[in-house]
């Protein structure tokens, strides 16, 4: 699992699991669809992403299907940071 | 006319999908006034008849009380039936602005303004009162309604975990450098039936200089030694910035509802909000019934003690039956069932045995947390209960689930 990943991961758990909540969230839990966090938490999310890799986010691009699961986001994130260093 | 076969198909097969999920929300007729026993056509087209009431928001039981009515008809005849206006048009009576003054004085506020619903209030309130300097940080919890407010308001949005004091103060410290901020709850979560931890919000609000916004829907009438709301049954009295809450429930059960808190916020309502500006006035008639039930409770505090009083003998019931239940103290008692199937197939078993009740799965309840929500009311007598309690004993027999926990339930669900 690479840093952003773990990131992300750690995040997740923090953020959206109750302390008693015993799911574990791996690399490709569906986290949307499968009920762990809803559009209406999801901001916290993205807001968390764009400051730590000060990243902009388009919201076309937070759709629901491309925060799915921990790899989708870590994608996500990368895509835009190669296009924050290009537009730099 | 360009409904179109094609277009037509497409909104066929998207109802058909929703059937397949079982996510498909029928109706039921009621041929009755409503009250705690009802009469209905289910399913449709069959013999009506008479059931027990065990899900209706009639938590004082006055939908149908007979001064209510005889108030609502003197209203009919001195204030007509329409207003045919929005209030800032020509749709404002006296009898409105006497509501809202009484409605301040009921909830302990500054001021009142009256919407067409409660969900008005909540759809309209964020949009006219914050934008993009501040931040909304709002119970994941809290009523659909404020989530869509939320969603039509420019000020950030944040969410922290349910009644997770820990969360919010943390989200509170991270959005401090914002204009304003408002922590945004529900009083009583109408899914849970369980009650906001109110004194630490607003301990928190005065650390951290945030406004505080209760949605008190579930709990104006009843909640509180003399049903003022959740401030009330807190200890905080008088310290609520906002509070939206409901004439469709407790108060009468009709329809309206408010905003009412800080003056210059419920005047921002009045000039910005958009349900406000531009939906028609609250019927006389309704306002003239609402006026009635405020007399009642004010006069007497028999109807809520007799709402706690059933509702902790029907938790008792329950639990003694072997049912599991969420935790709580209001008279919002859900039975959980985990499995959808299994939630909606006992309702429907109930409703043979003479039961009103319905089954809540996703997406009204998160994944996995289908239930029946039962909902007490002072119009239940105890005969009532035991009667329902019967019903549901011998339904919970028939599907082998008393005295199953949790886990075991959720087991079921799984296998």
């Amino acid at each position: 699992m690479d840093e952003i990943t773990e990131v992300v991961r750690n995040y997740i758990v923090r953020e959206y699991l109750e302390k008693d909540d015993e799911r574990t969230i791996t690399e490709t839990t569906p986290l949307i669809s499968g009920g762990i966090v809803d559009s209406f938490s999801m901001v916290s999310l993205l807001r968390f992403l764009e400051k730590k890799y000060s990243i902009d986010i388009p919201d076309q691009c937070a759709t629901p299907e491309a925060f799915d699961t921990v790899e989708r986001i870590a994608g996500l994130v990368r895509r835009f940071q190669k296009a924050e260093v290009t537009k730099g | 006319m360009a409904f179109a076969d094609t277009v037509r198909y497409r909104y066929q097969t998207d109802l058909e999908a929703i059937k397949a999920a079982g996510l498909f929300k029928g109706e039921r007729y009621i041929h009755s006034p409503q009250s705690s026993e009802i009469e209905v056509e289910f399913p449709i087209g069959s013999a009506v008849r008479k059931c027990i009431n065990i899900c209706a928001n009639n938590y004082l039981g006055l939908s149908s009380h007979p001064e209510v009515i005889a108030a609502a008809h003197a209203g009919l005849d001195a204030r007509g039936y329409g207003m045919s206006s929005v209030r800032f048009i020509c749709g404002t009576q006296d009898i409105h602005r006497e509501l809202e003054n009484r409605l301040t004085a009921f909830l302990g506020t500054e001021d009142t303004l009256l919407f067409p619903s409660c969900m008005d209030a909540n759809a309209g309130f964020f949009e006219a009162c914050l934008n993009e300097q501040d931040v909304m940080i709002a119970d994941r919890l809290v009523h659909a309604s404020i989530v869509d407010g939320m969603r039509l308001c420019k000020a950030t949005q944040d969410t922290y975990k349910h009644s997770d004091m820990g969360h919010l103060e943390e989200k509170l410290q991270e959005h401090q450098d914002k204009r304003s901020r408002m922590v945004i709850t529900d009083g009583v979560f109408s899914m849970d039936g369980d009650t906001v931890k109110l004194a630490d919000i607003v301990a928190l609000a005065e650390k951290y200089n945030a406004m505080v916004f209760v949605d008190d829907s579930h709990a104006t009438g009843f909640m509180g030694k003399t049903g003022r709301g959740t401030h009330e049954h807190c200890g905080v009295f008088g310290k609520i910035d906002v509070i939206t809450t409901t004439l469709g429930k407790a108060l009468g059960g009709a329809s309206g509802g408010c905003v009412s808190g800080r003056r210059e916020l419920v005047e921002m309502c009045r000039q910005r909000a958009r349900p406000y500006l531009f939906s028609n006035a609250v019927a006389p008639v309704i306002v003239a019934g609402a006026l009635k039930v405020l007399d009642l409770i004010g006069a007497s505090t028999d109807r809520r003690d007799k709402l706690e009083w059933n509702a902790r003998y029907w938790r008792g019931l329950l639990k003694e039956a072997g049912f599991d239940l969420k935790e709580g103290d209001t008279p919002i008692v859900p039975v959980m069932f985990y499995d959808a199937k299994l939630a909606q197939d006992f309702a429907r078993d109930l409703f043979d045995e003479g039961v009103y009740a319905i089954g809540f799965f996703f997406p009204v309840v998160p994944k996995g947390q289908a239930r029946i929500r039962t909902q007490l009311s002072a119009a239940h007598e105890k005969h009532h209960l035991d009667a329902a309690i019967e019903a549901f004993k011998k339904v919970g027999k028939k599907h082998g689930i008393l005295g199953l926990g949790k886990k075991e339930l959720m087991a079921r669900a799984v296998a």
